[in-house]
């Protein structure tokens, strides 16, 4: 009905709804927050865990997720709040772009869309916030980046950056404890790579078992699997055939084939002739003279004798990732057709020593001193696969985050001291604009001051005296000072050596203001009608 | 449904179930019908101008899309009602005819039923509405003419268009980096324009979006930028002075299509057979390098051992490129499409300078992008922004701008935005209202009231007093008699659009005026419903 009690017409399909003006805005609003809310006390190094449950019968009910990763915890929920559902986007954004930085980046919109909330409250048109929310954050960006420092790539100093880097970053996850450790573990993978930022080369294996100070980094790289039984079990100067082919009796491709004869002894002829072929193609591969070969598929019983016998070393089924890591740190070919012997050396790849090892109850094989010295694998031991997870999402973070860093280089001080800056200049700037714009940069330098205080506050700490003294401290000109979440006080960060990489604060800057303009904007929502679905 | 009976109390059958039928007839028919466009048009109208709100829809599946332009709006809102699906294809029409102003064209339709509806409460016939209206839309388009100016798009570094596509952006959540977006899409569309002819194919730009980074990071690409990568992992990442093979042909034996059987009797048969099948893929390869070409684009899959021995050939290949890019990239390289490999010659190659594999954050994701075209007549916009729905949106509103440049360069005749070419239109209908002596002349002056509705509603749009700003234009258009006053929308202080350089092409409000009059019209027509009951 409209004003004057006219009956409208039904103009949406039934179970459609439309909110408009007010309505929807409060009802974005209060979803984007709620989400804010949820994963706000995962923040900093004292944030908590959470636990994910899933939902529905069957046995992954009992599969329960442990994490204070943003995006893991945000990705996992079902939310029907369209307003959230642009939350959760720009987190998962965040996680594929620099890997890290996903609860920041949840929090801040979710920050802004507050302050923007009291803002609408007093009657400002959200555009005006919007043209504000701009102002404010072309100018917190260009601090950050002037706030920011570089060091030379090969220099010493940026490799303690990075270790700096890595430790900020696992500060706030489980394995806070043994930080300098990973830290050093995570660096020392990541120089490894040499600029480049494949994280395909560094392989996570994880196995329950002794506890988190047993997990290393191996140099060389490991390969789930087991050696075929009746071949030798250590390899020394090893060449490596890896190949993608069948090696069973090879079906023929020509489409419409079909075998057909007329008397038993044909058979036996054609199977003969099969058993040809397979040797034909063992005969092929021997031709390159390798002592270990690799496949990725299945390898029958028949090929796998004859090159036992060649005395080649033969694993089989390798997983497909596998595959491509062994071939790129030992410099091999993937091959399909043997038909070239002579490319030999092009095609083999080669590495100082193959062997079994056990790692807990588990055989794997080892390559160490491979070709390109790129590739390496961090075991992580763990009393719990729970734990092992958590760690992994951990060292997965840290990871890109190094990648990034090593990508872009610039560093800022951690410790929320980025945040105040960004917040402080957008304070100064607040007083040179004009208009109404300006309560809105104001609320922008507020919500960005949120990050530091909800640190303090998930650490149980003051946060209103702290961030007030954070700030006397800045304009005292201490641009160097930040949160020491271990006492609660306000120390020096180049003393503690706490650093974050600037790329990842840039990025959650951007993606939470323009998530939190997005929804800003909207001023109807309009649901369609649940699809149908059958229940057949 | 109204019933009649015959003398024994039964009931006349006159439509097949007669009784499960609603129907709605006379003036209770035009006032449903005008009601349910105009919700849809009230829907739209806060979506409209440089401070338009947007919409969040959310579709059937749960999906979420934030948008601004109006065509998207009603298509994903589902739409039930039949005459308000009239609106939803209007703003369709207007889609696929101009690209930009689908807003807009909804909003008038919804200003001139709101007009119709006190027009039929004085009693005046439908028809006599939609005549007047008729002919007042006549007056405004030429009136629309005359008052439109030719700009040289070519002057002062193609300034005229980017401002063009400012306009068109201005209103949409990238309008931020409105400046920097418009020229990369008049430089896009600059690019693959036939200038002589003045038409643009825009199938040759081509747009596409990548999540992450923001939106400032989105860039053109003078080349094809296509979502694959490289068929093996260890083919080189880049190739230059590409000569390219494009092939729509399966690196795989080949499958004829009648139905065939081939029966191994033997042991030699099964032996000839693998050859024969090896020799297959020699020759597939060896064709295909004979020609001279360092990179092979397949439509289709490659076999494992077809795919290695591109690899040992030295023969960079990338598979299941999908049937629309094919096409690009044949147009922008020069390559003809070979569909059979014996028909493989040096001639039907592409050349390009550069064909590289690109990387995009910590994912594993890579593109291939093909550079330095021979016939660079392709481009892409790479859009980036930090969410997927920002990035839709964002395609969105650069496709409106593309639009609008395109119809530049057809028709290089532009008017004023910000509601002044509406309002000079009001004038002139109302003047010509005064001329005429029989009962249209009120819907005449009702058209004129419309019109004014889309200034009007800017003015709301932007936070301005709708009345004052409206009256405040117009008796300056009338007073200097220049009908490029509008509403000063972005608060620059000055209400002259010339000055404030906001440009609509004249084909596309010519366009808005005529098809939201003709929906009107049909709707006007309507004075009888029958639908099935369960509405």
């Amino acid at each position: 009905m409209d004003i004057v009690g006219n009956v409208l017409p039904q103009v949406l399909k039934d179970e459609a709804t439309e909110d408009k003006g007010e309505m929807a805005r409060l009802q974005s609003f209060v979803g984007a927050i709620a989400v804010a809310d949820l994963v706000k006390t995962t923040l900093g190094p004292k944030g908590m865990d959470k636990i994910l449950k899933p939902t529905g019968p069957g046995q992954e009910m009992t599969h329960i997720t442990v994490t204070n990763d943003g995006a893991t915890i945000l990705k996992s929920m079902y939310v029907e709040n369209p307003a959230a559902k642009i939350l959760i986007e720009i987190s998962k954004t965040q996680d594929e772009e620099v890997g890290d930085g996903t609860t920041t980046v949840a929090v801040l919109a979710g920050e802004l869309l507050r302050e923007g909330e009291k803002l609408i409250q007093k009657r400002i048109h959200p555009q005006h916030v919007i043209a504000g929310w701009r102002i404010a954050r072309d100018v917190a960006l260009k601090r950050l980046r002037d706030i920011s420092s570089e060091n030379d790539i090969k220099s010493q100093e940026f490799h303690n950056d990075l270790v700096k880097i890595a430790r900020t970053t696992l500060s706030s996850k489980l394995i806070t404890q043994d930080r300098d450790y990973f830290a050093d573990l995570c660096v020392k993978a990541v120089l490894r790579l040499k600029g480049s930022s494949n994280l395909d080369y560094i392989q996570i294996i994880k196995l329950p078992g002794g506890t988190i100070r047993d997990s290393y980094l191996d140099d060389g790289f490991i390969l789930k699997k087991q050696i075929t039984i009746g071949c030798k079990r250590r390899i020394e100067n090893a060449k490596i055939l890896v190949a993608n082919t069948a090696m069973d009796y090879d079906k023929i491709k020509i489409y419409g084939t079909k075998v057909k004869v007329n008397s038993m002894d044909k058979v036996a002829e054609i199977e003969a002739a099969e058993k040809e072929k397979m040797k034909n193609k063992v005969d092929k591969i021997l031709k390159y003279q390798p002592t270990v070969f690799v496949n990725r598929q299945l390898i029958y019983n028949y090929p796998e004798q004859l090159l036992a016998d060649s005395n080649i070393t033969v694993i089989e089924h390798a997983d497909f990732e596998g595959m491509e890591r062994v071939a790129a740190a030992t410099g091999a070919e993937i091959l399909s057709t043997f038909d070239a012997p002579e490319r030999r050396d092009q095609v083999l790849g080669h590495c100082d020593l193959i062997e079994e090892i056990m790692i807990g109850e588990e055989k794997m094989i080892k390559f160490t001193g491979c070709k390109k010295n790129e590739a390496c694998t961090i075991v992580l031991r763990g009393s719990s696969i729970h734990i092992l997870d958590e760690v992994d999402r951990s060292i997965h973070d840290v990871l890109c985050v190094l990648t990034t860093t090593v990508k872009n280089r610039r560093v800022v001080w951690g410790g929320g001291n980025s945040e105040m800056q960004m917040a402080a200049a957008c304070e100064e700037e607040a007083k040179k604009v004009q208009g109404k714009q300006a309560l809105a940069i104001e609320a922008y330098a507020r919500a960005l001051r949120q990050i530091p205080t909800i640190i303090c506050d998930n650490g149980g700490y003051d946060s209103a005296e702290l961030i007030q003294n954070f700030n006397v401290e800045l304009q005292k000109g201490n641009l160097t000072s930040g949160l020491n979440m271990n006492d609660g006080t306000i120390g020096d960060m180049q003393e503690l050596g706490v650093k974050e990489c600037m790329r990842v604060k840039e990025q959650a800057v951007m993606a939470a203001s323009e998530a939190a303009e997005l929804i800003m904007r909207v001023d109807d929502i309009v649901k369609c009608a649940p699809r149908k679905r059958d229940r057949a | 449904m109204s019933l009649a009976f015959d003398d024994y109390g039964r009931p006349y059958i006159i439509l097949r179930d007669q009784g499960q039928k609603k129907r709605m007839k006379g003036l209770e028919a035009y006032k449903s019908n005008i009601l349910a466009a105009k919700a849809v048009a009230n829907t739209l109208s806060s979506s409209l101008g440089p401070k338009g709100m947007d919409k969040m829809l959310v579709s059937p599946d749960g999906d979420v899309s934030v948008t601004n332009d109006g065509a998207t709006i009603v298509e994903k809102m589902e739409i039930q009602h039949p005459t308000a699906k009239l609106l939803v294809e209007l703003s369709q029409s207007q889609d696929a005819e101009i690209g930009d102003g689908t807003t807009g064209v909804v909003v008038l339709a919804g200003k001139l039923l709101e007009q119709a509806l006190t027009l039929l409460d004085k009693g005046i016939h439908p028809l006599k509405i939609s005549d007047g209206f008729d002919r007042a839309c006549d007056v405004a388009i030429k009136h629309l003419e005359t008052i439109s100016e030719e700009i040289d798009i070519q002057a002062n570094d193609n300034e005229a268009l980017v401002q063009a596509a400012c306009t068109a952006l201005g209103s949409k959540v990238v309008s931020k980096r409105k400046r920097e977006l418009g020229k990369i899409a008049v430089t896009a569309v600059l690019d693959v324009a036939d200038l002589a002819r003045r038409d643009v194919n825009l199938d040759l730009i081509k747009i596409q979006t990548k999540t992450g980074g923001s939106v400032e990071d989105t860039r053109l690409i003078s080349g094809i930028l296509i979502d694959k990568d490289m068929s093996h992992p260890q083919m080189p990442k880049e190739v230059k002075d590409a000569k390219i093979c494009l092939l729509t042909c399966p690196f795989e034996p080949p499958k004829p299509k009648t139905k065939h059987n081939i029966n191994i009797s033997s042991a030699d048969d099964y032996k000839k057979l693998y050859l024969q099948e090896q020799q297959y893929f020699v020759d597939m390869v060896k064709l295909v390098k004979n020609s001279g070409a360092n990179i092979a684009l397949c439509q289709w899959g490659f076999d494992d051992e077809a795919n290695h021995l591109l690899l040992q050939n030295e023969l960079p290949a990338v598979r299941w490129v999908s049937g629309t890019d094919v096409e690009l990239i044949a147009m922008a390289t020069g390559a003809r499409i070979i569909p059979r490999f014996q028909e493989i010659t040096p001639e039907k190659l592409g050349k390009a300078g550069c064909v590289k594999e690109v990387q995009f954050g910590t994912s594993n994701e890579r593109m291939l992008v093909i550079e330095n075209c021979q016939c660079t007549k392709a481009v892409t916009i790479l859009i980036r922004g930090g969410s997927q729905m920002i990035v839709d949106e964002a395609k969105r509103s650069i496709h409106d701008a593309i639009c609008v440049i395109r119809n530049l360069i057809k028709d290089n005749r532009i008017v004023y935005g910000g509601g002044s070419a509406e309002l000079a239109c009001a004038i002139q209908v109302l003047q010509y209202a005064d001329e005429v002596s029989s009962v249209e002349q009120y819907a005449i002056r009702s058209f004129a009231d419309a019109l004014e509705g889309i200034p009007c509603c800017l003015a709301d749009n932007c936070g301005l007093n709708p009345i004052t700003s409206v009256a405040q234009a117009k008796a300056l258009q009338l007073k200097e008699n220049n009908p490029r006053i509008g509403i000063d929308c972005m608060e620059l202080g000055t209400i002259d659009m010339k000055e404030q350089r906001i440009y609509e092409t004249l084909s596309s409000k010519k366009q808005q005026i005529q098809l939201a009059t003709q929906v009107v019209k049909m709707i006007l027509k309507i004075d009888d419903v029958i639908a099935p009951d369960d509405y």
